[in-house]
């Protein structure tokens, strides 16, 4: 069998350092999505159709259309239309911040929805206004069907981020391939990208099993 | 006191209350009852606006809560509701759930609002599960818990909307007990039940309702011993 990853060892550090890289721009992107997607969900959930309408037609289009073309056109359409040189970070956390936005909106409209009716009705029978409703009532109550849904959308969003070596961005993936590139193999790069890419999500999915259990304790 | 006038209900083309005139003195208890999809629901939230009629008018006390203008939060501080299917909030604990709304909806110092959800909680013989979440406590336990939680608004008006419904048999005679003792206080209190023998005892007056009509009321006497209009007389006869 021909695999020999002697040859990655002094590249090893330089592959390493994606991990941060990763790392850092889910991060922000999760940040941005939650931001968004929390008052998305916000909008789908009044009566008021000119709030509900933008947020459906918003969560349609990062919804219906795959996560790579979004990037690409985010990339390379900004610097067209704008003549603005967006920084590949810039775009990679517009992407995944804006795509992931519209999974996380629906992920909250479900957890509210998901609240028995009755709660609304005892309270306002008893004179609570929508916001203390709202934050004491309903969302403390949605809270265990969002979390972890919400695990589960963190989880894809860091195995989705490979997606941005393809706009550049020195992630894990893209350093395992600078690498493959150098060496002339690009197996053993690509496993070990590989190997740490399944200890990051073992151990977010180790996360997410933990906070689902504790969620179901509290039942 | 409540008056009523021409209270009309559609939910769509769908005529759920038509015409309903009444009213209902200060202290009085009155119940309600009827055949299932009578309207019976739909009437008692009407009088705390969970539902908005669609024509007619409400009093209370004098001020009209079906005007435009109408300030729907004020009006349902004064009347407190208890539900079939208790709604307690599951999140918090007995405590919590009664002392809750009069500390975010009048505004009442934290220690203050617990010393009155704990004379409520003593009221309905609950103090010992003031620490327990509702999923804890029998259906009879929660549903005493919600009325604790309505009377801790200190309402004019209590509204019941078949509070023993959900219970098993063994634990109808503790919610209505309490009932009873709330009725004796002089509470005013419009109660939809098909408790038959409750509404005979307790209450002062009867009201029938059948197809979104209020088609007989009068005392639980008259009511049960010369029901007046068909309807009635069908509906006693299956039930009694
Ligand atoms: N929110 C609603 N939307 C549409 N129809 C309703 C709604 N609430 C009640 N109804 C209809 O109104 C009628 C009366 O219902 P309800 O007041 O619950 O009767 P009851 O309490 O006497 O069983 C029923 O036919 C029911 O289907
Ligand atoms: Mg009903």
């Amino acid at each position: 069998m021909n695999l020999d990853f002697s040859q990655i060892v002094p590249s090893i550090p330089f592959i390493l350092k994606g991990i941060g890289a990763t790392l850092q721009f889910v991060s922000v992107s999760i940040i941005v999505g939650l931001v968004l997607g929390t008052i998305l969900a916000l909008m789908k959930i009044t009566n008021k159709k000119w709030l509900k309408w933008p947020a459906d037609i918003y969560t349609s289009i990062f919804r219906g259309t795959p996560l790579i073309l979004q990037l690409i056109i985010i990339h390379f359409g900004i610097p067209q239309l704008f003549e603005y040189d967006i920084p590949v970070f810039m775009s990679a956390v517009l992407a995944f911040g804006l795509n992931s936005a519209a999974y996380v909106s629906e992920i909250i409209r479900a957890g509210i929805m998901a609240v028995d009716k009755g709660q609304i009705e005892a309270a306002e029978a008893l004179g609570i206004g929508y916001r203390p409703m709202m934050f004491n009532i309903i969302l403390p109550q949605a809270w265990k069907n969002i979390l972890p849904a919400m695990m589960n959308e963190f989880i894809t969003l860091t195995k989705e981020s490979a997606l941005v070596s393809t706009i550049g961005y020195m992630d894990i993936m893209r350093r395992a391939e600078i690498v493959g590139a150098q060496i002339y193999r690009n197996l053993e790069p690509l496993l070990f990208a590989g190997l740490i890419y399944w200890v990051m999500i073992f151990i977010l999915t180790n996360i997410g099993s933990w906070v689902e259990r504790r969620m179901r304790q509290s039942d | 006191m409540i008056n009523i006038e021409n209270l009309t209900k559609k939910f769509g083309d769908n005529v759920v209350l038509s015409n309903i005139s009444t009213t209902i003195n200060k202290g009085e208890v009155v119940a309600i009852i009827g055949p299932s999809g009578s309207g019976k629901s739909t009437f008692l939230r009407c009088i705390n606006l969970l539902e908005q009629p669609s024509n007619g008018h409400i009093w209370i006390n004098g001020e009209e809560i079906t005007h435009p203008k109408a300030n729907k939060m004020e009006i349902r501080k004064a009347i407190g509701m208890v539900f079939q299917h208790f709604h307690l909030f599951p999140h918090l604990t007995v405590l919590e759930n009664v002392s809750y709304a009069p500390v975010k909806v009048k505004h009442l110092k934290k220690d203050f609002a617990e010393k009155i959800a704990k004379e409520y909680l003593t009221r309905v013989g609950l103090m010992d599960k003031m620490d327990a979440y509702p999923n804890r406590l029998s259906g009879g336990q929660k549903q005493r818990v919600a009325i604790a939680r309505a009377l801790a608004m200190d309402p004019e008006i209590m509204l019941f909307d078949e509070p023993t419904s959900a219970l098993d048999p063994e634990m109808v005679k503790e919610v209505l007990d309490v009932m009873k003792d709330l009725a004796q206080t002089g509470m005013t209190m419009v109660v939809v039940t098909h408790e038959m023998n409750f509404a005979k005892e307790v209450a002062d007056r009867i009201i029938f309702m059948d197809d979104g009509r209020l088609v007989e009321e009068g005392n639980p006497n008259n009511f049960f011993t010369t029901p007046q209009s068909n309807r009635a007389k069908e509906f006693l006869e299956k039930v009694l």
